[in-house]
């Protein structure tokens, strides 16, 4: 069944996006993160147009973020605290992301933009977790002791301490703020929750505690992306809901049976399985930019739309 | 004298020997949420006052064209190893949809000269003449829109494609694809013989989004405060309606 989709102006079948949506959403319900580091390049690949692409991916991840954060509220897992200084830096960091990304498009540099963001970023964080489990999986072999972590480095000098109960912390506000400046940029610019930035972020730099760190993600994630929606949609109006409403439909029922499925699988092994997932995707754009293209011309912005 | 010079003026006058009479399937192209391209059946008799004219025998071109505007194209090369956007060119103006189709092959019912006069083939139907200053091949850019266009079924000469009964009556059909935009299109339909055009008519067809796709549209532009605020709503909507059906699934 083809559906038109009435700002992308292009016509595609509406099983393929609800595919699209379900596949993604088990991934994201399996690994815990909001998939759109997926789901934009694959809508790419549909031709869907790239400044659509990621203005439509911020509206469907509201809707992922908070299917899933309902979870956390009940358990208790978010530090609401928390999650608002990294919400403050969000904002800041979406608002300044969404000039550079209209900058960028005056440009024509967009896509360029957009496919590096996503090949830096996916290729550091892979190979660190990549590393990461492969160790975790060896320790666990060996039986090694618990690992302990530093309680005591640079970030605890910093000015503007503040205490966040739920995490146990005592830490200056300067780490939270900048960690979510940076997600609100790559929000903007790539579509992206940012999840796959904070939640290691959270873990390594802030060393909150691994249990709420997931729940204050999602958190923080709804509200940037729903920010960043409203700037693309204002600005660019390139928030297409007919595709948003198709692949969260698809997204919201894949990320249930995709949590399910989680549960029965080891961390590490999980940990690997995505770790495996974000280099292909990076290899496979990277490649894109390294191959010259079958077609050097490309038709830009026509004025009227 | 002054009906002398009346007279020899409406001689030199073109006679218009042949007419179009036309007929369409359609005259609105209506945009649904499940539109899936179109066909336009173009069915249409010759009228003319006198027996059929001896010599070569009459020809029929259509040409359907959608909304011409300008286009920023851009040229990829290798900089630092990857290949980016480095050249652009404005072409001054190129419609978004093109589509002609001839009762013989192109070269056959139309001369390059009448193709210049009506700007009837692809080539002549776009135009870059503010273009020329910036690169040295522009040519290379225009052929690029043309080529991309014809990729994406934009762009199509379907010869051979009229059908002509004993030179009055003619009929074709002109496939739209999914990927159009809205817009104004015009339609000319041409007679000629021996290449030359003897007779030429022009007629519009409105392609529109209609319903939901024009509501929505319509909306993102005129109130896109509104707009945001309405996909936010359905997306909070959408995601906790999730997570509470599927808690009650589990809870059974």
């Amino acid at each position: 069944m083809q559906i038109y989709l009435p700002i992308a102006e292009v016509s595609v079948n509406a099983f393929l996006l609800l595919g699209l949506g379900g596949m993604v959403g088990i991934l994201s319900g399996m690994f815990g993160v909001g998939g759109g580091f997926l789901m934009t390049p694959l809508l790419f690949f549909i031709g869907i147009p790239p400044a659509v692409a990621v203005a439509t991916e911020a509206n469907q991840i509201v809707a992922s973020s908070f299917s899933g954060v309902l979870a956390h509220v009940r358990r208790k897992t978010v530090d609401f605290r928390m999650g608002t200084v990294l919400l403050i830096g969000g904002l800041f960091g979406a608002a300044l992301g969404v000039v550079v990304f209209n900058y960028l498009k005056s440009l024509g540099q967009v896509d360029l933009l957009v496919k590096l963001c996503y090949v830096v970023f996916l290729g550091v964080i892979g190979a660190m977790m990549f590393v990461e489990s492969l160790r975790a999986i060896r320790k666990a072999r060996s039986g090694g002791g618990v690992p302990t972590r530093k309680k005591h480095n640079w970030i605890h000098k910093l000015p503007f301490k503040m205490r966040f109960r739920t995490s146990g912390l005592y830490i200056s506000v300067i780490p939270p703020v900048v960690v979510g400046v940076c997600v609100g940029i790559l929000a903007a610019i790539m579509g992206v929750g940012g999840g796959f930035i904070m939640v290691p972020a959270m873990i390594y730099l802030l060393g909150m505690p691994t249990k709420v760190v997931v729940g204050t993600s999602l958190f923080q994630i709804i509200f940037v992306t729903a920010f960043t929606t409203m700037l693309h949609a204002t600005t660019n109006y390139t928030v297409d809901v007919a595709l948003a409403v198709l692949l969260l439909v698809g997204g919201v029922i894949g990320a249930q049976v995709g949590t399910t499925i989680g549960t029965k699988l080891k961390a590490e092994q999980l940990r690997i399985l995505l770790a495996i997932m974000v280099l292909a995707v990076c290899f496979k754009l990277a490649f894109d930019l390294l191959l010259m293209p079958s077609e050097l011309y490309s038709i830009g912005d026509s004025g009227g739309h | 004298m002054i009906r002398l010079v009346l007279v020899l003026l409406l001689l030199t006058l073109p006679a218009r020997a042949e007419e179009v009479v036309l007929g369409l399937s359609q005259d609105e192209v209506a945009i649904t949420a499940n539109f899936d391209g179109s066909q336009i059946l173009v069915f249409g008799a010759v009228k003319r006052e006198e027996p059929i004219p001896d010599g070569p025998p009459l020809e029929v071109v259509v040409a359907v064209s959608g909304p011409s505007e300008p286009v920023t194209v851009r040229r990829k090369a290798r900089r630092f190893g990857i290949w980016v956007n480095t050249d652009s060119v404005l072409v001054d103006s190129a419609p978004i949809f093109y589509a002609v189709a001839t009762s013989k092959a192109f070269g056959d019912v139309l001369t390059d000269v009448e193709d210049l006069r009506h700007r009837i083939s692809i080539e002549r139907a776009i135009r870059s003449v503010g273009a020329a200053m910036q690169t040295s091949s522009v040519q290379d850019f225009t052929d690029a829109v043309v080529r991309i266009r014809e990729n994406a079924g934009l762009y199509k000469i379907v010869e051979n494609s009229v059908a002509i009964d004993e030179q009055t009556l003619f009929r074709t059909a002109i496939d739209m694809p999914a990927n159009v935009t809205e817009g104004d299109y015009s339609m000319r339909i041409f007679l000629t013989r021996s290449g030359e055009v003897v007779s030429f008519y022009e007629t519009n067809i409105d392609v529109r989004k209609v319903g939901l796709e024009r509501w929505l549209f319509n909306l993102s532009r005129e109130n896109p405060m509104m707009y945001g605020l309405m996909s936010l709503a359905i997306a909070i909507a959408a995601g906790w309606g999730a997570s509470a059906a599927f808690r009650i699934l589990r809870q059974r």
